[in-house]
Order: C-alpha cells, then structure tokens, then sequence
C-alpha cells in the first residue's frame, strides 16, 4: 500500500504525532502515539497500528480456531483453543434445535481428545469465547499432522491474500489448515509434511525479516531438487 | 569502619561515584515461559520468567474486570556467600510486593480480564541493588511476553557514601553506607512507579541524588531496549522500514 510507513518499536516508544486514529496497540496521550508492544508500527492514511511479534492467542470474533475437546457437560463441550480462555461449544449447534440433553448424547459427536476447527462466533470481556462448527472446513479434524507455532506469526505465514499459504501448498503438495489461535493441520505425503513443517519453522523464526517469500520459496525449491535426486 | 572512597575519589570496586557497574540485559533465556529476560548488574546475576495472560487458580482471586499480577521475587539458596534459606523471608515478600507495584502501573491489566499474570524473578547471585534490576528483568520480560504495556519500567539506586553521593551502590556500599535510595521509573511517560529512602538526605542531597538515578535509569533503558531489539529484530540499531 501507498503511503504506509513502518518502523520497529517497543513498548513505551513514540510513533508518531499528529491527527490520526489508533487501531491496535496504541496508546493516545493528547496527540502523540506510544507503542504498547514489540513489533512493526504501521502509520497509513486509516491510522496507526502496532503489528506485535510476540504475545499469546487473544480470541476475536469470526477467527478460526483449532481446538482440542478437554471437558463435556450435559450442553456443551468445553474445548482448549491455546489461549488464556477456554471456548464453549453449545451441544444445540451441533445436534440442532431439537437436541434434549435426556436422548443425545454428546460424545457421540465428540469426544475428549478430539480436535476440531471452528469458528469464534462470540466473545468479550465479561464471557468466554463461543464457538460453532457448523461451515464449511469446520468440524472434526479425522487426520493430519499438527504443527504449534507462536500465533503472532500466524498473519505471516497466511502472507498476503494467502499467497505464502499458496506457495507452501503448492510446493509441498500439502493441504494446510491453519487456525489463528497458532496450531496448523497439515495433510499430505511424508515428504512434502517434511518440507512443509521446515518452511513454517523458518517463517516462525524469521517472520521480521522483510523479504521473506523469497527465502521461503528458495527453500521450497531446494527442498524440491532434493526429492528428485532422491 | 573501612573507607569507601579513596582520595582519588574512587569506590571500592573502582568506579567513579556516577558510574555503574557492568550491565548486560538479554531476551527470551527461557523457552518454556511466555517471555523471560536476565539481566547482569555488577555481581548480580537475575532472571525473571513471565507467564500468561492464562486462567486464574484458585478461580475466586479473578478479577471481572483487570488481569491479576502476581510476583515472585526470590534468591536462591546460593546466590550469597553464606547460604541463605530458600523459604520465603520477610524481605523477599515485601521486595516481591513492592516489584509488583512497581511493575502494576506499566502494564494494560483492564485489557486481560479474568486472567493472571505471574512474574517470578530468581536471583542466582546477589550484590546490592538487586530489587531494581529485579524491576528492569521483569518488564523486559513482560515486553517480551507480549503484554500490552504503556511503557518499560527502568530501575536504578543511588545512595550516599562516606558523604558523597553515589550511583549503583554495590553490596559493601549498600550495608556500609548512610543511604540506600532505589527508584524505578517510566521514562517515556516521565512516570515514577518505585520510590524507597532509606536514611536521611538534605533537600539538595535528594536533589543531586535523583537527578544522578535519572540518568543511571536512562543509560540502562538504553540497553534494556537494545535487548529487545536485538532478539526481535536481529540487529542491536533499529532499521526503519520505509
């Protein structure tokens, strides 16, 4: 974009002042702009934000989440999604209007220990966050293999309009299912789970450095000589 | 009593009396911790551990409406020359309470509601002044954790020995000399969050005593940010993306 200036800061540090709208991480004194975390201070014609580097999964609405059933109640399953919260999964979203608690039973859906993806349907500060399983790609995860990585660095793995996704997919032959709270679903052949994992490690590592695709996309390719030698 | 400067004008530990000792602050030391700092202050040797935002046990200390900050400031048993019992004394959960005042007014709590935050500091080795390095690890820590905060919170001692007043007392300054003064500060928000006295200061002893902490508070931010930037962003100058 246009017009957009970046600089790194950390907490405390001024941005910039003037007559702008704070979006996220910033805090307004009179007319100047302070930092409140670590990362990458964005100053564009909307307003100013501070993209953090580091930090635990906070949920916001309409995120999708990959999440593991850790409890179950007569009405919903209570289920960790990485985060200092733990969502709800109301059984009625599930089984539908008409679910009694006395003829469903829960774990025939879902069990303790099962994964999922969903979608974040509700949240504030004074509730836990609510989940839903009902769209498409959501519901019970049946295989793959899971990968955690810090869930700040997840926007830069998605990459513009998922084009980093993409690139990884693409060379590794691999369907990549990631939710925002930092777990990631990888379904493919062995070797292209290999190569996927490496390459998300190396955004994990070096997500601040500026032309990332490009060291990603070396890696892919080397990673794809390598397979054909073999 | 053994002189503690010389007529030279330096300390035991031959310093000048607005010097500090070796500082060394590094970033994320521990992998299992959400953020972690340590931090090298003279014979200091301290790390501090951040965990959370995460649920709050036993579920009653919640608050609706701010997260709860929770600190633990402890020595090891053999971080001084006689070995100290690794029970919490009375001095350790006072240094404890008054890092998380400290600390408290720097951190955006009312955005983690129904959390905790916990904050445990260990010194592995002691010299003087280790409550306000103490302070400088943990909110580097924090920053490092990711907690939304207003700024970084800076700690430094000054104190008065043999009539002068000194920075960045040592251990032998510190039991030997007239006044201990530690203060933590703010220094972007120009905010004081720690302010002891310990003995008695003349209106232009404070004065001269508190602008030489400032300054000792503004040479360590530096490095305390150089820290950062170092583990975040690679190199230890900040590169400004256009």
């Amino acid at each position: 974009m246009a017009g957009v200036k970046r600089k790194y800061v950390v907490p405390g540090d001024l941005i910039c002042e003037g007559n702008y709208t704070s979006l996220a991480n910033v805090m307004k004194i009179g007319n100047r702009f302070y930092s409140t975390r670590i990362g990458m201070a964005e100053i564009s014609r909307e307003g100013v934000r501070v993209i953090p580097l580091s930090g635990i999964y906070i949920p916001r609405v309409d995120d999708i989440v990959i999440g593991k059933i850790i409890d179950y109640s007569a009405f919903a399953w209570e289920v960790d999604i990485n985060s200092c919260f733990s969502a709800y999964l109301p059984a009625q979203s599930v089984f539908g209007k008409n679910f009694s608690p006395a003829k469903d039973s829960l774990t025939k859906k879902f069990d303790i220990g099962d994964l999922i993806a969903g979608k974040i349907i509700a949240f504030d500060r004074t509730r836990d966050p609510l989940l839903s399983v009902s769209g498409p790609g959501l519901g019970k995860i049946p295989k793959g293999e899971i990968i955690k990585i810090a869930p700040s660095k997840i926007p830069r793995l998605i990459g513009k309009k998922g084009s980093m996704v993409k690139a990884i997919e693409n060379a590794t032959k691999c369907k990549l299912n990631i939710g925002q709270n930092g777990l990631i679903i990888a379904i493919g052949p062995p070797d292209g789970l290999l190569l996927a994992i490496k390459a998300i490690r190396l955004i994990e590592e070096e997500a601040h450095i500026a032309d990332l695709t490009k060291k990603v996309q070396k890696l892919l390719e080397e990673g794809d000589k390598f397979e054909k030698v073999d | 009593m053994r002189k503690l400067i010389d007529e030279n004008g330096l300390r035991v530990d031959g310093r000048r009396v607005d010097e500090l000792r070796p500082i060394k602050i590094e970033v994320g030391v521990l992998k299992n911790a959400n953020g972690s700092a340590s931090i090298e202050l003279g014979k200091n040797k301290i790390i501090a551990a951040v965990y959370g935002p995460k649920e709050v046990h036993p579920k009653h200390m919640a608050r609706p409406d701010r997260s709860l900050l929770r600190c633990r400031y402890h020595m090891s048993p053999f971080s001084t020359e006689t070995r100290k019992s690794p029970a919490p004394s009375r001095r350790e959960v006072e240094i404890s309470k008054v890092i998380r005042e400290a600390l408290e007014p720097a951190l955006i709590l009312e955005d983690y509601p129904r959390t905790a935050i916990d904050v445990y500091i260990e010194v592995l080795q002691a010299d003087g002044g280790s409550r306000v390095a103490s302070i400088t690890a943990a909110s580097t820590a924090l920053a490092d954790a990711g907690i939304n905060m207003r700024d970084l919170v800076t700690g430094c001692a000054v104190g008065k020995v043999d009539g002068q007043i000194v920075l960045d007392l040592n251990d032998i300054e510190d039991k030997e000399g007239e006044v201990d003064m530690p203060i933590a500060i703010m220094l972007n928000l120009n905010q004081i969050t720690l302010f002891q006295l310990e003995g008695i200061l003349t209106p232009e002893e404070f004065k001269k005593a508190f602008e030489m902490a400032l300054e000792g508070c503004k040479k360590i931010y530096q490095i305390q940010r150089e820290a950062l930037i170092k583990k975040y962003f690679g190199s230890s100058e900040p590169i400004p993306v256009e």
